[in-house]
């Protein structure tokens, strides 16, 4: 898109002429230069641009009137009006004659891409073949999610027909089942796949870390803050922010996720400056959040900005059928990624594999895989080098206490429910084990 | 035929080995040797007082007009923070399809906004930037891709979104750039 926009900028000073000529051409457009409103307007009579950057200030002829010039030159060219502080007035008045904008010296450089890009996106919206957007695609980038099961199948599907539009998207599924892969697909077959996907791990971060990596900072905001920071929902512009573990956001979070969802605008925090930013939101969440707007946890006005549509990705045990593709797909990943030979796997072990129920489903698979990979004799993964039956894989994503619960209650089926061979293997005495029991609500499985 | 070198020119303070990593990397990036010298130059005549910033567009030409090696790619690597006329800051400038550019590791310090300082993402931005502006040298412009390190980054917030690489698409514009005589 970028190769076809011509630019013209006309300024008096060189060194300005040099920079702006430079950085467009960087960005791959067509650019050329005069140095005063006549040289610019012979241009005009000899060739259309698309843009006209133009000082206001310059001898000969103000940047009024030539834009008026250019206009019965070259009615459909965008004119940006480039403008020192103390001529802001005479920009507006550009401005009211049909200016497409104005900008003061000297930019930021986000401004300027900022600028350009929206001008561009104005050319390119006119000419747009709608036939060209409405045209059915095929999934792309989604080589990653692996699957052929009916469950997996209604997932495809289900990105195929939302990846086109805007709508928000939550994605619900167990700790593993690979959302972010689901999020990745969306974007990478959506008209915003040329701009950035944006992710945020919100479990990950405390509330004010949260605040300064969504809505990003000014200078002197805080100490240290020497200079501006991006936040997530600027740097998505154009693109999709994923908001990861969306269920663990505060309440006063989510009246700002609520505001900024709503407006597509925001402050930085310390900042007065309103931004505006056009991205897609996608959310991920382990919870059951219709459950947390019932138990007031989660704000119900949210909950449906959110919720416009809902992909659920399925857990493994919903889809044994894919075991077997998953377990080849991860054994070139790692063969490859340490440089061995491709291993085979015995039978038996995809037998027990197969039979396994993987709580901590496809990515509890792949540590899995990874591990006797590593440990294995480098030719074939045997039984022995799974670690099913014999200790639990434990899923990485889980917290402290969850670990300790699930460690408890396999030590305690593994022994029958025998407290006090349970109490030694666990290093702990009878009475610390049984009010464990009794925290984490442990029930042994033949009651 | 010798192909092109390229020449980092040093001039400020940088993390012990950090200079000696980035020659490697960008060594393996562009397939050519690459040289570190010493920039013999004074920037106080580049130092503006207003704006408390060097003129990159000035130590840029200067580096181009009075340093030897005219076929090969030099690059100013400097620890101060640069401007051009028009823009309030630069992370790093290069002159299309030239021989010169100029990178500066000012700004890409975390200490400078407020956060922790994190020596190995300050050396990863580093390397990104040198590689992008390298990139403009041997004529590739900024690509949509957004993982490309030739994407455009006005935030370090952006270039920590992209790769050091390549993308496909510009990848072989660099492995068939030819060698000079």
């Amino acid at each position: 898109m970028a190769k076809s926009i011509s630019i013209l900028i006309v300024d008096d000073e060189a060194s300005v002429r040099d920079s702006l000529n430079n950085w467009f051409i960087e960005d791959g457009y067509q650019v050329a230069c005069a140095a005063d409103a006549k040289e610019a307007l012979s241009l005009l009579e000899s060739k259309s641009f698309d843009i006209v950057l133009a000082d206001i200030k310059m001898p000969g002829m103000d940047g009024l009137e030539m834009h008026r010039r250019i206009k019965v030159l070259n009615k459909e060219a965008i004119v940006i009006i480039m403008t020192a502080f103390a001529s802001v007035d005479t920009a507006v008045q550009a401005l009211k004659d049909g200016a497409y904008d104005y900008v003061t010296k000297p930019f930021d450089p986000d401004d300027l891409s900022h600028l350009i890009r929206n001008a561009t996106k104005h050319i390119s919206l006119k000419t747009e073949n709608e036939a060209l957007r409405n045209k059915v695609v095929s999934l792309e980038n989604v080589e990653d999610i692996i699957g052929v099961s009916e469950p997996m199948m209604k997932v495809f599907k289900e990105i195929e027909s939302v990846a086109q539009s805007n709508s928000s998207v939550i994605i619900t599924g167990e700790s593993g089942t690979g959302k972010e892969l689901i999020a990745r697909a969306i974007h990478f077959n959506s008209p915003r796949k040329y701009f950035s996907l944006v992710s945020v791990h919100c479990g990950a971060l405390t509330e004010s870390l949260l605040e300064s990596e969504l809505f990003g900072h000014e200078k002197g905001a805080f100490t240290g803050a020497m200079f501006n920071r991006k936040g997530r929902f600027e740097m998505a512009d154009g693109g999709t922010i994923f908001l990861d573990e969306i269920a663990t956001i505060s309440t006063k979070m989510q009246v700002e996720l609520l505001r900024v969802l709503e407006t597509k605008s925001f402050v930085r925090v310390g900042g007065n400056k309103e931004i505006k930013s056009d991205f897609r939101v996608i959310c991920a969440t382990n919870k059951n959040l219709k459950k947390m707007v019932e138990n007031g946890t989660f704000r119900e006005d949210l909950f449906y900005r959110l919720n416009v549509v809902n992909i659920n990705v399925p857990p493994l045990r919903e889809r044994v059928e894919d075991i077997p593709l998953l377990v080849n797909y991860f054994i070139k990943k790692y063969c490859n990624a340490m440089s061995r030979d491709i291993v085979t796997v015995d039978p038996a072990a995809m037998k027990r594999i197969e039979e396994f129920e993987f709580p901590g489903n496809v990515r509890e698979l792949e540590n899995m895989i990874e591990r006797a990979i590593v440990i294995g004799n480098g030719k074939e993964i045997r039984l022995k080098d799974l670690p099913l039956g014999k200790e639990i894989v434990y899923n990485s994503a889980e917290s402290l206490e969850d670990l300790e619960k699930r460690h408890i209650q396999f030590i305690l089926n593994k022994y029958n429910w025998n407290i006090s061979r349970a109490a030694k293997v666990l290093s702990i005495d009878r009475v610390t084990l049984y009010n464990k029991i009794k925290k984490y609500d442990l029930k042994s499985e033949t009651e | 035929m010798k192909k092109q070198q390229i020449i980092f020119y040093i001039k400020g303070q940088f993390e012990p080995d950090c200079l000696q990593r980035l020659s490697q990397e960008v060594s393996i990036t562009f397939n050519r040797q690459v040289l570190i010298r010493n920039l013999d130059l004074d920037l106080e005549p580049f130092y503006d007082f207003k704006r408390r910033q060097y003129d990159a567009h000035k130590i840029l030409y200067w580096l181009d007009t009075n340093e030897d090696n005219e076929n090969d790619k030099k690059i100013a690597l400097v620890s101060v923070d640069l401007y051009i006329s028009i823009l309030t800051f630069l992370f790093g400038q290069a002159i299309f399809n030239g021989n010169t550019g100029i990178v500066s590791n000012y700004r890409l310090r975390n200490e400078q906004y407020g956060l922790a300082p994190d020596s190995k993402l300050t050396f990863l931005r580093f390397k990104k930037v040198i590689i992008h502006e390298l990139g403009h040298m041997f004529g590739l412009v900024h690509c949509q891709v957004p993982t490309c390190v030739m994407r455009s980054s006005t935030y370090v917030e952006d270039i920590d979104q992209k790769k050091s690489q390549f993308c496909s698409i510009c990848s072989p514009k660099i492995d068939s750039e030819p060698a000079s005589v």
